[in-house]
């Protein structure tokens, strides 16, 4: 195998489609009443609203459309609500969590 | 709507309160499952007495306590040792934790793997792979680690992971005698296509007390290596994550040593003791239960040596009126064991201890020293090198 091409932040837009990667496991903790993130050495707890917006990253939907399905459902402006989701998941996408 | 909050915790760290945590399971368990190792790591963590394999548990009581660690709501599993891949039943352990729900991790030195044997541990529901590299100079690494060709074996099996699309960490224990390849194995890190780095400062305890003299950076040393990270972490961002454990004898407050006693983490040593750490061993007054005799439930909550030091009702003064005695636990009970003959003594990495400063002494004195020959990890070698 050659080594793998020099790596990139994703830098994560309205465009920007994404998804957890195999090992990254959303999970409902029942004994803990939760929704949890397990990643590798971590356990992430996301709050309602980014266990929503998680559970829309399957690979197809962009960030864009996600956030359009948030402001309805929350009446809320799109562009606030844009704006929120994109800081959550690139802070996410950072630790790892999220891929492209 | 709320604002997107996601909190984050690494394995071992609490947010909640004290009584809330007890009242839990721990969210990660430390399975020991051998002690045998073909590397003889002069800092090993395991205890100087290494456990022998005729003591082993069986393929039946790892698989129960896989069982048994999903129904308590243990989330994460490190699948550790010694060397976790010389037991021939790993893969049957792996299926069953994954089964049980558990998050699975192998922690491993990889010489012994064979790239089918990951292919299947994968396919069993292996979800993360934790490589160790003792330096990136093959040379040095092999002479650390007491096993030729081992640095060109560990960097076959990176690639291996990252083939069968695993992910990988890449951990580094630091010392005075690798401290200077840091930068190239950050650089390492990236190039094999890690998505973590743990660059670990050795701590203290086991066989890496005895070869203290040999390992302790100096204190410069030790600063340039803060630096480095904290860039790189800046640099790398979205690339490598990158988590940093200092050695305590630098710090100005002692680590949470577990997140807490008997709070976060669970470890079962390769005959089934539970320990609420992995050198909890050092402490002669705790008696430890064993999976073969009791659930692992009830000596998690009930356990003697778990409710020795749980929570803060055991402490001694100045921890107990400390107001960061709940963010440190007083740090490390091992280790004020070790150092002040009391584990209810303030660990003396704190800097309100009152051996604080003769032990920042120790440091400065053996980090400016000539190194001493190593003493490697082996059954026996310790007590003849005494």
């Amino acid at each position: 195998m050659s080594e793998p091409n020099t790596p990139k932040r994703l830098i994560v837009t309205s465009e920007t489609v994404l998804k957890l990667p195999r090992h990254i496991k959303l999970r409902h903790d029942a004994g803990r009443g939760r929704w949890i993130l397990l990643a590798p050495e971590r356990v992430f707890e996301p709050d309602e609203t980014s266990v929503e917006v998680l559970k829309l990253c399957d690979g197809e939907r962009s960030v864009g459309a996600i956030s359009a399905i948030l402001a309805e459902q929350y009446q809320a402006p799109v562009d606030v609500i844009t704006a929120d989701v994109i800081e959550m998941l690139q802070d996410l996408t950072d630790k790892g969590a999220l891929k492209s | 709507m709320s604002d997107t909050t996601v909190q984050e915790t690494k394995t071992g760290e609490f947010n909640a309160s004290i009584d809330e945590a007890c009242a839990r399971a721990p969210v990660g368990l430390l399975a020991e499952l051998t002690h045998r190792c073909p590397l003889q790591c002069p800092y090993c963590s395991n205890p100087v007495d290494l456990e022998r394999v005729n003591t082993e548990l069986s393929t039946e009581d790892w698989k129960s306590v896989m069982r048994q660690a999903g129904e308590l709501g243990i989330l994460q599993i490190h699948l550790s040792g010694g060397e976790p891949t010389a037991r021939r039943d790993l893969e049957e352990i792996v299926e069953e934790a994954a089964k049980a729900g558990l998050y699975t991790n192998l922690i491993t030195a990889g010489v012994l793997l064979k790239r089918e044997r990951l292919e299947k541990l994968r396919d069993l529901g292996l979800d993360h792979v934790q490589l160790s590299i003792q330096d990136v100079k093959p040379e040095n690494a092999d002479r650390i680690a007491a096993y030729k060709g081992g640095a060109a074996k560990k960097h076959e099996v990176a690639k291996w992971v990252k083939e069968l699309d695993m992910p990988l960490t890449i951990n580094a224990p630091l010392h005075r005698q690798n401290i200077d390849s840091l930068p190239d194995i950050i650089d390492y890190a990236v190039k094999v296509g890690a998505g973590r780095l743990e660059v670990a400062h050795i701590q203290y305890y086991a066989w890496a007390l005895k070869n203290r003299a040999s390992l302790m950076p100096t204190r410069e040393a030790f600063m340039k290596t803060a630096e480095i990270v904290n860039a790189a972490k800046e640099r790398l961002k979205g690339i490598l994550v990158i988590d940093f454990v200092v050695p305590d004898y630098y710090a100005k407050y002692p680590k949470p040593c577990m997140g807490g006693w008997g709070r976060g983490i669970i470890n079962v040593t390769p005959s089934g003791k539970v320990l609420p750490c992995h050198a909890a061993e050092s402490l002669p007054h705790l008696q430890f239960d064993n999976v073969r005799d009791r659930p692992l439930a009830d000596i998690w909550l009930n356990g003697q040596a778990f409710q020795m030091y749980r929570g803060t009702d055991w402490m001694k003064e100045p921890c107990k009126s400390c107001p960061r005695k709940e963010i440190d636990f007083g740090g490390c009970r091992c280790q004020a064991m070790a150092l002040t003959g009391d584990a209810a003594n303030t660990d003396p990495a704190c800097s309100l201890s009152p051996m604080h400063e003769e032990w920042a002494k120790v440091a400065h004195a053996e980090s400016h020293t000539e190194t001493p020959e190593f003493i490697y990890r082996r059954m026996g070698s310790a007590a003849s090198a005494e």
